[in-house]
């Protein structure tokens, strides 16, 4: 019974707000629709309406999979110093990392599905009902993977909120194990995500050791990012405490975890310009283009250069503090990472395919709509959920208030694990 | 209240556990919910979505399947159809033999394979493709064009190497395949469970020599241009989100016959045979020609092997 009242007084909180707040959802709503229409095309027409063909299989769906796989990882750089370091600024926020990791694993999921050529034999996957070919196939491991990560994300947020919300302390027995379960776990789904290419004989691109490690450490950026941003916009519409010092402390690791991205991939580059083999191929398409064939060359450097001038604004303590220059690292370290982990993984992989052939691949209208309904179901997954969870940390909504009448005014409450 | 509760939880657990394992019940559901779903659909239809794959299937199972494709097959193309499930032979391992010296490059095997195995004509589908390749540079496939269209073959200073499934002894691409839709056969052939795969795609991605096709766009056929002799596992109609992959004309060669390749060279390049019995024809090019594999480096242990004859 508590359980059902929660649910829909969380939905009830969630549905009500300011006039920014619901023309935010009405925008997201309606993004959501103008991409699903698209998607209705895809399933008349088949995967034809995408450019994807046989020399470039995968391309705007999986990049996009891949990336947000980073940032759902990329929660445990909250975790980590919150409760494996008992670090107070971080622990009052570390909530919402775990529900952007929530958003971004629906968000993987959905790319995922958009890409199958038969979604309605999606129930193929899954276990018990179709046959996994577990453990051969890496996809079958991320499958596991990313549902185990989101269940304990699921029952981390949910029980935490719960507790608050029926102003009693939770069980720390219960909830701390799962959090520290939740790092490895976290490490583990971006490492199975890039193993799944790193597998790949046919593709040298792909087929580098250090493709795992760099994923990892991108993600230690990319998700950050976001989260900054995030924050500075709670900081401002509500009366949730966020230290600016939490946000310092997470520049300065995402500054460090930059370095080791670009320094694995100065390595990387070294490996293949020095021994120029003909798996440099892969490397050239991206940043030189082959012959008349140049359409990734200006992300590829796009990624380098926004990657390198962010790391340079974080790792000086006074631009990562000053909020113009901090926002503006945050962007671009998410549009490097977004390039560098999204199609510039996938397409220069892929590009001259296996018997040598270059097909240039640009995704279609109907491609980037429906990836545009598919961040918009995560943006709208992560502002319910963060507005619930405002809510209930501020004391606004608990099992005692009454639908309708103004939240009662205790003090701010913040949702962590040290009761 | 509770009353109400327990009994009804005892009524299901017992349907559940005795009744039927849990697979089965998870099975049963779905197929109930499917059912209310495709309410305006035929049994036919049904029965299709809730098929299990090919390898587990009971002959009667089987049966029942091949029957519903040929209803359907008819049903569409207007002519009567047999689709064969006929199993691999004790003692056969099909290997291929491709004399590169002698290729012209004129892509009959690539036609005839079309007509042979119900490849789609638009969007065009080809199982082989055939790559023109500098004689100064030998076998660089960076460097090889698969668009030549020369106004005779062979051109000056140029020789052909036709690609298609390698049919690897280590295949990457059953081994990354999420749902086991695809696997080798007793007789080495590699095949695709058309009905079970889910179009990933993550065997394109793994393959090394480009062999296998997606099904992008709805496959079309023209009805008089159908082969009606046709194999689950092999050149049976695909439908559209799915790929496929040259199969060694598994409708032919469990028959005892030749690829349709093969029979239409005109040069005499391509040979086929039993790798496990000596006196077989690929056997003795093994024995006295030297051949090779393509991408030996990656381990992949193709059963299609090239050679030069001259």
């Amino acid at each position: 019974m508590g359980l059902v009242r929660f649910v829909v007084q969380a939905l009830r909180c969630a549905l009500s707000g300011g006039i920014a707040y619901r023309l935010w959802l009405a925008f997201l709503v309606a993004l959501a629709a103008w991409g699903g229409l698209a998607y209705v095309d895809q399933i008349r027409h088949g995967l034809i309406a995408t450019n994807m063909r046989d020399q470039v299989s995968w391309a705007f769906y999986i990049g996009n999979f891949t990336f947000l796989v980073g940032v759902a990882a990329a929660a445990i750089i909250l975790i980590i110093p919150a409760y494996v370091y008992d670090w107070k600024p971080i622990k009052e926020v570390a909530i919402l990392g775990e529900i952007l990791a929530l958003s971004a694993l629906v968000m993987c999921m959905l790319f995922v599905f958009v890409d199958l050529g038969r979604p309605d034999r999606f129930w193929h996957l899954l276990p018990g009902l179709g046959t996994l070919n577990w453990p051969m196939s890496l996809l079958a491991w991320d499958v596991l993977a990313l549902n185990g990560y989101f269940v304990l994300n699921l029952v981390i947020v949910g029980y935490l909120l719960f507790c608050s919300y029926n102003r009693r302390p939770y069980n720390k027995h219960f909830v701390v194990p799962l959090i520290l379960i939740s790092i490895p776990a976290a490490i583990s789904i971006h490492t199975v995500t890039a193993f799944i290419y790193n597998g790949m004989a046919a593709r040298p691109f792909w087929n580098a050791s250090i493709l795992a490690p760099r994923f990892l450490a991108s993600a230690m950026c990319s998700g950050p990012a976001i989260l900054l941003i995030l924050f500075q916009l709670l900081q401002r519409t509500t009366r949730f405490e966020i230290k600016d010092e939490a946000l310092w402390k997470i520049a300065e690791i995402m500054a460090y975890a930059m370095f080791v991205n670009l320094f694995l991939l100065g390595a990387e580059v070294f490996k293949e310009v020095y021994s120029s083999t003909e798996h440099i191929v892969h490397f050239n398409y991206l940043f030189f283009g082959l012959g008349e064939h140049g359409a990734l060359v200006k992300y590829g450097w796009t990624s380098v250069l926004c990657s390198l001038s962010a790391f340079l604004l974080f790792i000086v303590p006074a631009t990562r503090r000053h909020p113009v220059t901090l926002n503006l690292g945050c962007l671009l370290i998410y549009i490097g990472v977004y390039i560098e982990k999204g199609m510039g993984l996938v397409i220069p992989g892929l590009t001259p395919d296996a018997l040598g052939e270059i097909y240039e691949y640009a995704p279609t209208l109907t491609e980037v709509r429906i990836g545009v309904a598919c961040f918009s179901v995560g943006f709208l997954v992560y502002t319910v959920l963060t507005k619930i969870a405002v809510a209930i940390s501020l004391g606004d909504l608990t099992r005692d208030t009454v639908p309708g009448l103004a939240p009662a005014g205790q003090a701010p409450k913040p949702v962590t694990a040290d009761a | 209240m509770s009353d109400v509760v327990k009994h009804g939880r005892d009524s299901t657990s017992a349907d559940v556990g005795q009744g039927m394992p849990r697979r089965e019940f998870f099975r049963a559901a779905a197929g109930t919910a499917a059912a209310l779903l495709l309410c305006g659909c035929d049994k036919d239809a049904i029965n299709a979505y809730l098929q299990k794959r090919f390898q587990e299937l009971s002959p009667d199972e089987v049966k029942a399947v091949l029957a519903r494709l040929e209803r359907k097959y008819k049903a569409k193309f207007g002519k009567d159809v047999t689709v064969s499930a006929k199993p691999a032979r004790g003692g056969v391992l099909f290997g291929y033999g491709l004399d590169l010296s002698r290729c012209i490059g004129c892509r009959r095997c690539v036609y005839a394979c079309v007509k042979e195995n119900n490849l789609s004509r638009q969007p065009q589908t080809h199982w082989i493709r055939v790559l023109e390749q500098e004689k100064a540079k030998g076998v660089d496939l960076e460097d090889a064009n698969p668009y030549y269209d020369p106004e005779t073959v062979p051109r000056d200073g140029y020789f052909y190497i036709p690609v298609a499934c390698q049919q690897c002894r280590r295949p990457p691409c059953t081994k990354a395949c999420p749902v086991k839709a695809t696997w080798t056969e007793p007789d080495g052939i590699v095949v695709i469970d058309y009905d079970w795969c889910i179009g990933c795609r993550c065997c394109m991605a793994a393959c090394p020599y480009g062999a296998r096709h997606f099904n992008w766009g709805e496959p079309t056929l023209p009805p008089e241009d159908v082969n009606p002799s046709m194999h689950y596992l092999g050149n049976r109609p695909r439908p559209r989100g799915v790929v496929e992959k040259c199969t060694f004309c598994i409708q032919r060669t469990r028959d005892g016959r030749y690829p349709a390749c093969v029979e239409i060279c005109p040069v005499g390049a391509r040979k086929f045979g039993n790798l496990l019995d000596p006196q077989s024809e690929i056997r003795l090019i093994m024995e006295q020609k030297r051949v090779f594999v393509l991408k030996s480096e990656l381990k992949t242990e193709p059963k299609f092997y090239y050679f030069y004859s001259l």
